[in-house]
Formats: C-alpha cells, structure tokens, sequence
C-alpha cells in the first residue's frame, strides 16, 4: 500500500537525520534503555522486601512486565511521536501536512520517527527472556505460540490508544498530557498483577479501557493461573476482539478530528 | 522587587495554559491511583516495610506525584529556556542585563514552581485525599517545615537542572544529558519507589545523594518519620547540597562566560 511505502520513506529519512549526531544518539538510546528500565528495578527494590505481589512471584511478574514493555515498546516505536500533532496545529505546520500527497495518518506517526526507542524494546525483550528462564511453566504448543499472540494484539492495543490520544488533541491542543494517562499509565498499571487492584478496577481495564488484555488474560494462560474474576476461559484468547474494537474506534476518532479540523485562517 | 517581577510574571505564563495543566492534573492522578495500589500491595505483604505503615506509603505515593512538576524532577522549567538560549546565542544579551544571571533564572523558576504547586501539586493530593486514606500534618511547625522544604528541594533541582543545561555551553544540544540526568532524578529521588525500600547496604548511600531532597526529605518531614532535630538534620541536608550545588553552578556559568564569543566583538 502507498501508505505503508510512504511511512517506511519518512522513516529513513528521519532516521538519516538522527545519525549526524551520532554521540547524541548514542546517549539518548542508553538513556532510553535505563530510564524505560527503572520500572523494572522499582520492582526488584519491593523485592527487597517482599517475596510476592498478589500472590504473584518476581519472575511472573516479570513475564508480566516484559509483555506489557515490549508491547507498547513496539508502539511507541512506530508511532510514539503522533502526539505532537497538537503542537503542529498549534504551530501551523499541520496544514503543509494536509497538502503534501502522503497520507496524513503515515506522516503523522512518522512525525520525527527515532530509533533511540529500541532501548525499551531491548529492556522488555530482556526482562522477557529472563523471565522465561526462571518461571516454571508447562510448555506446550499453544503456550509457546501465545508469545507472540500476546505481543502482536498488545502492540496493538497500544497503537489504537496512542491514535485516539492524538485524534483527542483536535478538540484540545494543549492536553496531550492526557492521553499519557492511557498510555504511559495502561502499561505502568499492567506490570503488576491485576490482583493487587480492586476487582471494579480490574473490570474498568477489561470493558472500559482494555489494557488489561494486552498481557493479563493472555499471560493467565501462559502461567496457568486461574481468572480472579472467573470470566470464562475465552477470555484469555479474546485480546484480538479488544484490539479490533479499540482499532476500529480510534480510526473513528482519527477520521472525525480530520474532518473536523479547520486552519487558523483568521 | 525585581526578582518578585519576574517569578510573578513567569507565574503569570504557566498560567495561561489552562487545558495542559487539567491534562496534567488528570495523568498526576492516575497514576497515583496505580502507584497507591501496588504500595498497599507491598505493604500488605510486609506490613512495616522500611519502617513505613500502609498509610504513610499511599500518603508517600501522592506527595511524589505532587512533586513532579512543582520540583521539575523529570527536567523542564526556566533551565530548558536557558538551555535553548545557550544553543541559539541569545544568551549573550542576557548576559550583559545589569541583573544577576543566576538570580534571574532562579526567580523565573521559583515562579513556576509556585503555580505548579498551586495546581499540579494541590490538586492531585485532593484527588487523593478523597480516594484513599492519607496522613496529613498535624502541627504548624510541620507545615511550615515541610514549606520549607520544598523550597529547598527546589534550590537543590534547580542548581542541578541549571548545570545541564550549561552542558549546553560545550555540547550545544542539552539533551543527551539531561536525558541521563532524569535517570538519576527519576530513581534517587523516591518517585518511582520510596528510598526507604533500598536494600540496607544502598541505603545510606541514597539517602546522601542530592536526589533523596526532592522527594525523600520533605515526604519524611510530612509524615513526621522525622521530628524534633531530625527536622532540622533533614532541611540542613538540603540546603547544603543547594547552597554546594548552586557555588558549582556559578563557577561553570563564570568559565562559561568566558568562553562565549559574540560574533564581531
């Protein structure tokens, strides 16, 4: 598809631009990796002083922690910067946006596309291994392929969240704080075990705000762990229905804030 | 007073964006609701853990959410204006204002700090009082204690933010640094996890880094964790890191100075 060529294109180009400085680059990479990292170490601290959470150990957890990072590593990745689309409204720039043959939506997630976030990519992908090594689960066919199950729907659980905080931002230039809270917070909210929540919550993150089906029901299944909710056992395979349903919301919200943006034009 | 003008008026600036800040209110929020459960989650494994109960935790969790912005602790403030000022080389014409430089900047971010607080640092604690049970200060010797370390705290993160972003003076871009300098601000600090959960062997170490009088100290002072003379141990701390910090500030911006070449002169 042209829009997908027309990403990858802005893409490279922002990526050659982020090369001429390359120790800046290099820093910002690293910080990236142990800035995205200190979650994690927040966690090995409680260790310190617990020996679980919930009822859940440091190596489910960090199953946990590494599906929920690598998810909205992924997402972050190939679209963290659409929330700046409220400065280019605020700045004007939007409007060249609109006039240039490329789809908006590909040029607005590519919006100064920077490779530095592979360093919370590469702090879940380690947490993730680490986790695998120390955990104690039945492997069968279906586990193992859960992995990237869970990895491919939680991304794009993310990837519909960051849309719609971005298609928020044409009602309200300024608040691109707020989309934070769903995004930045769904993750930080699903590196611990949901049992350490209240059950209403734990509902508002399956039917209101679904973050909880980017690696809660599927990790249920992974670690053979029965639902403290006690919804039925399809819930655990139910993540591509919430990234649909999201997916399907957020291009609403997208396509809506578009038609309705109006220029400046005093 | 001149310097009152200029804290008013960059007040008067943050001011102005009034949906960022409810936006900011909302995010501070919520995620001092997640943090609050997974402390209560750690306190109810280890009901005493660092010498804190459940309360003194979940009262902890909002007291670092309020923090954030009114300290600066994830960066920002008047030192990113400075440090584009830096880049661009406009700084050369505030430098020869027959103000004192640093006074200057100082009071443009006690400024914001101020309406920080007033929005970004009440607001969420309201939120947070109205959810979960927290302990608040019963005497006006601790109020008045726990003012005034915050402002200390801000002394101490504003010398800091102030050394990045004079990096810019060699480096040009500030942000590789200030990236790394979040790291430690962000960890040492006690935002993401209480100091007090520090392993024994680490703790005394982080208790002693500047960090620990961003969140750690004021939130100790709050909770009456520290009394009598321990107060005043807790407040001499930070100020003298501030008044440390901010002689090394000056002595950079002095060598910095006189490394500045203004085209044609």
């Amino acid at each position: 598809v042209w829009g997908v060529r027309a990403y990858l294109l802005l893409v490279t180009m922002w990526v050659r631009v982020s090369m001429t400085y390359r120790a800046s680059f290099v820093m910002m990479t690293t910080a990236n990796f142990v800035l995205t990292g200190l979650d994690f170490a927040a966690i090995v601290v409680m260790f310190a002083n617990v020996d679980e959470l919930g009822g859940f150990g440091i190596g489910e957890i960090a199953f946990l922690y590494g599906g929920t990072t690598l998810s909205i590593g992924i997402a972050d990745l190939l679209l963290g910067n659409i929330e700046r689309i409220g400065a280019r409204i605020r700045l004007g720039t939007f409007d060249a946006m609109m006039v240039r043959p490329v789809p908006l939506y590909a040029q607005a997630c590519a919006d100064e596309f920077t490779l530095r976030r592979f360093g919370r990519i590469l702090q879940g992908l380690f947490v993730m291994v680490w986790s695998l090594l120390v955990v104690d689960v039945d492997w069968t066919v279906s586990r193992v392929l859960m992995l990237p199950y869970l990895v491919l729907f939680g991304t794009l659980i993310f990837v519909a969240l960051f849309t719609m905080g971005a298609a928020f931002q044409f009602w309200s230039q300024d608040s691109s704080e707020a989309a934070n809270a769903f995004t930045y917070g769904g993750t930080t909210i699903t590196q611990y075990p949901l049992t350490i929540y209240p059950q209403q919550v734990v509902m508002v993150l399956t039917f209101v705000v679904p973050v909880a089906f980017v690696n809660w029901y599927p990790s249920l299944y992974v670690l053979d762990r029965p639902d403290p909710l006690g919804l039925p056992g399809w819930f655990q395979f139910a993540s591509p229905v919430a990234a649909m349903v999201l997916c399907g919301l957020a291009a609403l919200a997208w396509r809506t804030g578009v038609r309705r943006y109006r220029s400046a034009g005093s | 007073m001149l310097y009152v003008a200029v804290a008013v008026r960059a007040f008067r600036r943050y001011s102005t964006y009034t949906a960022a800040t409810l936006a900011g209110i909302f995010t501070n929020s919520v995620f001092g609701v997640i943090i609050s459960f997974t402390y209560l989650a750690v306190w109810h494994e280890s009901p005493k853990a660092g010498g804190y109960d459940a309360t003194d935790a979940v009262t902890f969790a909002w007291i670092a959410q309020a923090m954030i912005m009114t300290i600066a602790i994830w960066g920002g403030g008047t030192t990113d204006d400075l440090a584009e000022r830096i880049r661009t080389g406009d700084v050369a014409v505030d430098l020869y204002r027959p103000v004192s430089f640093l006074g200057w900047w100082l009071a443009g971010d006690i400024g914001r700090a101020a309406y920080h607080l007033l929005t970004r640092g009440l607001a969420p604690t309201v939120v947070g009082a109205l959810l979960f049970d927290l302990r608040f200060p019963s005497s006006a010797v601790t109020w008045l204690a726990f003012g005034g370390s915050v402002l200390l705290a801000l002394l101490v993160s504003f010398s800091l933010r102030l050394l990045v972003a004079a990096s810019a003076f060699w480096l040009l871009d500030q942000r590789g640094v200030q990236n790394l300098a979040m790291v430690f601000a962000v960890f040492f600090s006690g935002l993401v996890v209480p100091l007090v959960l520090f392993p024994t062997w680490s703790r005394a170490l982080v208790m002693a880094l500047p960090w620990a009088a961003f969140v750690q100290v004021p939130a100790d002072i709050w909770l009456g964790q520290r009394s009598g003379t321990e107060v005043l141990w807790g407040l001499a701390f930070q100020a003298v890191w501030a008044v440390a910090l901010l002689t090394v500030g000056r002595l950079v911006l002095g060598v910095a100075h006189r490394r500045i070449v203004v085209q044609g002169g």
